[in-house]
């Protein structure tokens, strides 16, 4: 079945601000737990969570001949930014569709769709 | 095969075009439900027709030509499939070993057209690529002539067609039926198009004429296939029978270029030769109209029609009721308030109660961005004698809109005003 990348962008100053406002921020974390948990019972979870703010974040750039080089902050400087994401199975963009819409107004923000390259192996 | 007596009035060059003009989406159509790839309906088709070509002038016509056209795309769809199978994923396979193993069709399905015009409309791709879509696999239209009467290059629409299509196979989106809940809002979706495309053959006199007319022939088409498909659907009956009422008027519409205008140009509804209005036309459109009114589910295309029906009743322009237009387009902004519906309205005002009030309803109006908005304010200046206020509207609305026809109609009035004044 295919697989959908759904991520949610904000901007991580109001990200910041509504993290003082506790009784928003239970009550967000309330609703994206009911919404997980119905993903999970229909069978279309594959992973998901939140994410610590990009001033967390550290690029890296690899090589073989020399040592790697290590960048402080997020690879892209851009006022909204990734702030979680899951992972989902779904059979087909309606599908896909159906869930973003739910999770958007979960986690109060707009959600991208993405569909991941390969079907996985085991379908 | 053998020739029947019924197509032995169409020479096989005919015959080919019509069957590539009535069928060739409907072949599509069913192959992308077959195989589930674009690319390899299209192409199938397209060699079918190539076959057709050497074959049919050769063997005849063949009894149901849609028929063969589709057995015989078929046939070559599995060939490549069969070719590709190789080194493609499984993927593949399984649509070959499902559509080897499916019931031979006689011809194409009547859901497969729908089905592939809700995937064309799909809310997840752009509008544009939701019109140039539709017009490609659904209308058959090619590349180069979508791309003509869209003022792009081939090679934009090309890439344009391009991305939308690996857009439907990468991210799944489904050919089908949408279900019960979706289904209102995508037919908005679906009917929006056909709208979009009939418009654009509408608008702009400028561009390839003959390509213009193409357009607003398929978009009749399409709404009258999808009033075949959805009977039910009030709306879709209410848009056929608006771009009906629009196509009555084509002839109407342009003037013939004369001593005086080198050019040809717009006339305005009410200076149009209402004898030159194709009567065919009004009469389906208005017996769409009466179908509409019975099933009483009121939407914006159904309104808009019944406007439409009463422009249609008035043999001279003084002859319209305007009271009912006013009350229409009431019950219109009732349905959906955009200040766009309150110009019109207010433009039908000015009929009963004169210049004065019509224009204090358009001045309320947050339009400054509209060049219809500046060419209705003008009009009714130009009644109400404020000449110089008149031509500088008309001269702010020229600034706003790039159609060349509506230009030089306002050139035209300034030039006017500036005589009277």
């Amino acid at each position: 079945m295919p697989e959908y990348l759904l991520s949610v962008y904000g901007d991580e100053a109001e990200f910041a601000k509504q993290e003082a406002n506790t009784e928003l921020i239970t009550q967000m974390y309330a609703q994206v737990e009911t919404f997980n948990e119905r993903v999970r019972q229909e069978g279309a979870w594959v992973f998901g969570g939140g994410l610590h703010p990009t001033s967390s974040a550290t690029v890296v750039r690899g090589s073989n001949d020399a040592d790697a080089i290590f960048t402080d902050g997020p690879y892209i400087e851009a006022k909204e930014q990734l702030g979680g994401f899951w992972i989902l199975k779904a059979p087909d963009l309606d599908a896909a569709l159906a869930w973003a819409k739910d999770a958007s107004i979960a986690c109060q923000g707009p959600v991208e769709v993405r569909p991941f390259q390969q079907e996985p192996d085991a379908s | 095969m053998r020739c029947v007596p019924s197509n032995r009035s169409l020479t096989p060059v005919n015959a080919i075009e019509r069957t590539f003009r009535e069928d060739s989406g409907k072949a599509v159509a069913t192959l992308i439900r077959l195989f589930g790839d674009v690319d390899v309906a299209e192409e199938a088709v397209q060699e079918a027709f190539v076959i057709a070509s050497e074959r049919w002038p050769v063997d005849g016509i063949p009894p149901v030509p849609a028929g063969w056209i589709l057995t015989t795309a078929k046939r070559k769809a599995i060939d490549r499939l069969r070719r590709e199978s190789s080194r493609e994923d499984r993927h593949r396979q399984s649509a070959l070993i499902q559509a080897a193993d499916a019931p031979e069709e006689v011809g194409p399905v009547r859901d497969d057209q729908l089905r592939l015009l809700f995937t064309c409309c799909h809310p997840a791709l752009a509008a544009s690529a939701r019109v140039a879509l539709t017009l490609r696999l659904i209308a058959g239209l090619s590349t180069a002539q979508i791309a003509r009467a869209f003022l792009v290059s081939e090679a934009t629409m090309a890439q344009r067609l391009v991305r939308a299509k690996a857009k439907i196979r990468d991210a799944h989106i489904p050919y089908r039926i949408p279900r019960d809940a979706e289904l209102p809002e995508r037919t908005r979706s679906v009917l929006a198009v056909i709208y979009l495309v009939y418009n654009e053959g509408y608008l702009a006199t400028g561009g390839d004429a003959v390509d213009r007319e193409a357009l607003r022939r398929e978009a009749v088409r399409l709404a009258r296939s999808i009033v075949d498909l959805m009977p039910d659907e009030a709306e879709a009956s209410g848009l056929l029978a608006l771009l009906l009422f629009s196509e009555s008027r084509a002839p109407a519409r342009i003037a013939k270029a004369t001593d005086e205008t080198a050019e040809k140009r717009w006339v305005r509804l009410p200076d149009q030769d209402r004898t030159l209005w194709d009567a065919d036309q009004i009469s389906e459109a208005q017996q769409l109209v009466r179908q509409c009114l019975s099933r009483n589910s009121p939407g914006p295309y159904q309104l808009q029609a019944a406007i439409a029906a009463v422009h249609s009743d008035a043999a001279t322009a003084d002859e319209t009721d305007w009271a009912q237009i006013v009350q229409l387009y009431d019950h219109q902004y009732s349905l959906e308030p955009s200040p766009i519906i309150a110009l019109n309205r207010a433009i039908a005002v000015a009929e009963i109660d004169g210049p004065r009030a019509a224009l204090e309803l358009i001045e309320a109006l947050d339009l400054d961005g509209y060049y219809l908005w500046h060419t209705s304010r003008g009009d009714l200046l130009a009644r109400l004698g404020q000449v110089a206020d008149a031509a500088e509207a008309f001269r702010r609305a020229a600034e706003l809109t790039d159609n060349p026809a509506e230009h030089e109609l306002l050139t035209e009035r300034i030039v006017l005003l500036a005589a009277q004044a």
